[in-house]
């Protein structure tokens, strides 16, 4: 369907790459002023961008070149386009699609392209007081010397009127949770307007895969989102087994999905909590984090690690479960379900916690369909999108997934998808255990070669994760690009809350609950 | 209403009668709860910083606030501003970008003050070493008293730490 589109407006405009991996993830290169035309054929085939990210490919003798990643269903379709190095520009895609807005800021602050046309070239992530000229992401930049600060002033959006005000917070919230800054303006309790400012835990994440082997980048991967660490994991080794297009044992792809779908559950019971806490509803988040602390312990039992951190890599996984295991956790669900649906009783007869709940921090279908969010957030505004769904891995062509999908788009909405997931997750173990093949749990991967890519889409908890990885010419890592769903869900947090109330945005936030590590990279 | 009750009443506490391996947090809690008592009047106040972490060291935080680990019972408790702070619990590495946040925390917070660096990046800069963007460990910006390694650091391995902050002589 996309590739159709691309060669009605294209034709033989757009040359077609054998390199790309899996190859069912078709990816072509266009003339860079047709970069633009591209992304108006994917937008009338209905098509989403998923993420756009550029690269540094002069170790190929070539200058930079810039990607957009398209979806539509199950499909997902690359345009490439080469950017010279003495024009570093590219046409913008803002216009047409919202999300690029993001993306290009920071292709624009980390490798130093332009995106011609584009309305707002503050920088993203890189802060004022970096070095102007100084691009982490070329080959050129020594990621090992550290950057002189320099002056610089960060440009804010700026309301003004009669009783308007505004209230800085962050980076260094009130809570334990990830730094970050929220700026409203606000007049009284209504605000309206929030702008974000992310960056601050940018640790140099897509660097430093560049100076790792394929086999020790899982553990970085593992370390984008602690909180999603099976996923990123799972995701990363799917990129390179792609790349390396090597095929994994069955048993390895069920273990992978047992241990993404405790990963579920319990953040899914912690956010439930969370949000019900929130609205001052302390009694749920003390019921589940009860639930969530039985689910860790049980993986520290069984896979020897809490988050079950480092069990996936490249190849395979590293754990097993073996017939006591099983038992353990068909007992651990028993008592999780049991205990799991008095609770959601509760919420539902709850009537003081569903007026704070309801029709609060809407992200209307339309404009969640516009900003292309993913995951949680989607599905609870009426976008049916689930990578479990449209681009299953074994285990998950076995059966039906039940995907929720909500149209209120509230705080409520994202609360429940939640709730119908957990219910989900647990059928989907139980069938794991029962079903699951005999076999070997990982084989050896070999080195890929150059000049190649890999791709591979997750849904982790929050949503779709995308890796895409690029062979150098020694066939080492060349780019690890990390699309966590955050780095577009964030722009929905920052549409849902312009006429909520102030004290309303902890429980909103609480509700998007995105990955600040894993939008800064 | 009746129901909350009934789930309230059924759950019961749940607080650690704790399984044998973890038999030493009774232990380690105890102690903790009689330096506390000692040192801090019965209450020891802590302000988090999230420094640059990847996120894991913040959940075992929030599980040593959860009803099994229950660390108020000890007399911890978590604060909003660094200026009621007794100790400044940090997890890392320091990004560039969060180094000046840090530090205006820490002078927000009024001496004497423990500052303890938790898990490998908070101890060293852990997986992410020290770059453009990374500063590498807590210490390279503030002082640090005493360091919680683990990736993430274990709910135990948090209260042994603040035990030995608050304790010098384990």
């Amino acid at each position: 369907m996309l590739k159709e589109a691309i060669d009605n407006v294209l034709g033989t405009a757009a040359a077609y790459t054998e390199r790309q991996f899996p190859q069912s993830v078709v990816s072509c290169t266009v003339p860079r002023e047709r970069f633009v035309d591209a992304a108006k054929a994917m937008k009338r085939a209905y098509a989403l961008l998923a993420a756009e990210w550029a690269t540094d490919e002069t170790p190929f003798g070539g200058g930079f070149a810039v990607y957009a990643c398209y979806r539509w269903g199950s499909e997902y379709l690359i345009v490439r386009t080469e950017v010279p190095v003495d024009d570093p520009t590219f046409p913008s895609l803002t216009k047409k699609y919202v999300p690029a807005y993001r993306f290009e800021r920071q292709i624009h602050s980390l490798m130093g392209l332009v995106p011609a046309g584009h309305p707002d070239l503050r920088p993203w992530i890189k802060f004022e007081d970096w070095p102007e000229d100084s691009w982490p992401l070329r080959k050129t930049f020594n990621a090992s010397t550290p950057l002189p600060r320099v002056n610089g002033e960060y440009q804010w959006v700026r309301a003004e009127g009669e009783g308007v005000y505004e209230i800085p917070v962050g980076p260094v919230h009130a809570g334990i949770i990830e730094p970050g800054h929220f700026r409203f303006q606000a007049v009284g309790e209504m605000i309206v307007n929030l702008e974000e400012r992310l960056g601050y835990v940018h640790k140099g994440i897509e660097k430093r895969f560049e100076s790792f082997s394929w086999q020790e980048g899982v553990k970085l991967a593992g370390r984008v989102s602690g909180d999603t660490t099976v996923a990123h994991s799972i995701a990363y080794s799917m990129a390179v087994e792609a790349i390396a297009q090597c095929n994994i044992p069955e048993r390895a792809h069920w273990l992978r999905t047992l241990f993404l779908e405790r990963e579920r559950i319990a953040n899914h019971l912690g956010d439930i909590g969370a949000i019900c806490n929130d609205a001052a509803f302390a009694f749920m988040l003390y019921q589940a984090m009860r639930l969530k602390e039985m689910l860790l312990r049980t993986n520290l039992e069984l896979f020897g690690h809490r988050f079950i951190m480092d069990r996936v890599m490249p190849g395979g996984v590293t754990a097993d479960i073996d017939e006591n295991g099983k038992k353990e956790i068909l007992k651990e669900l028993d008592l999780l379900s049991k205990d799991f649906e008095r609770l959601v009783n509760i919420y539902d007869e709850n009537s003081s916690l569903e007026d704070r709940v309801r029709d609060t921090g809407i992200l209307i279908p339309e404009r969640a369909r516009e900003l292309c969010t993913v995951g949680i957030v989607a599905r609870a505004s009426g976008l049916n999108l689930d990578c479990r769904l449209q681009n299953p891995f074994p285990p998950y062509d076995r059966f039906e997934v039940n995907v929720p999908v909500l149209i209120s788009g509230d705080v409520h909405a994202r609360a429940w998808v939640r709730v119908e997931e957990i219910r989900e997750s647990i059928r989907i173990i139980r069938f794991i255990l029962e079903n699951i093949p005999d076999g070997s749990l990982s084989v050896n991967i070999a080195q890929p070669s150059p000049d190649t890519s890999g791709f591979a889409a997750v849904e982790g908890w929050r949503g779709e994760i995308i890796y895409w990885v690029q062979a150098g010419p020694r066939g080492e890592i060349n780019r690890c690009m990390v699309r966590d769903p955050s780095s577009v869900n964030w722009l929905g947090l920052e549409q849902a809350i312009p006429g909520n109330i102030v004290p309303d945005f902890p429980l909103c936030n609480k509700s998007f609950n995105q990955s600040y590590s894993g939008h800064d990279l | 209403m009746i129901r909350i009750l009934r789930q309230i009443f059924r759950t019961g506490i749940v607080t650690e009668p704790l399984p044998p391996a973890e038999e030493e947090i009774r232990v380690i809690g105890g102690k903790l709860e009689e330096a506390i008592k000692r040192r801090f009047r019965g209450s020891l106040t802590i302000r988090e910083v999230d420094a640059g972490s990847c996120n894991g060291c913040e959940l075992e935080i929030h599980a040593i606030n959860n009803p099994i680990y229950n660390c108020e019972r000890f007399g911890i408790h978590f604060t909003a501003s660094p200026r009621f702070a007794d100790m400044l619990l940090v997890t890392g590495p320091v990004s560039r970008n969060m180094e000046i946040a840090l530090r205006r925390t820490y002078n927000a917070t009024p001496p004497p003050k423990l500052v303890v660096a938790v898990g490998d990046c908070g101890c060293n800069g852990g997986i992410f070493g020290e770059s453009y963007a990374s500063l590498g460990g807590i210490d390279k910006v503030i002082p640090v008293d005493v360091y919680i390694p683990g990736c993430p650091t274990t709910p135990a391995a948090l209260l042994k730490g603040i035990l030995k902050a608050v304790d010098g002589n384990l």
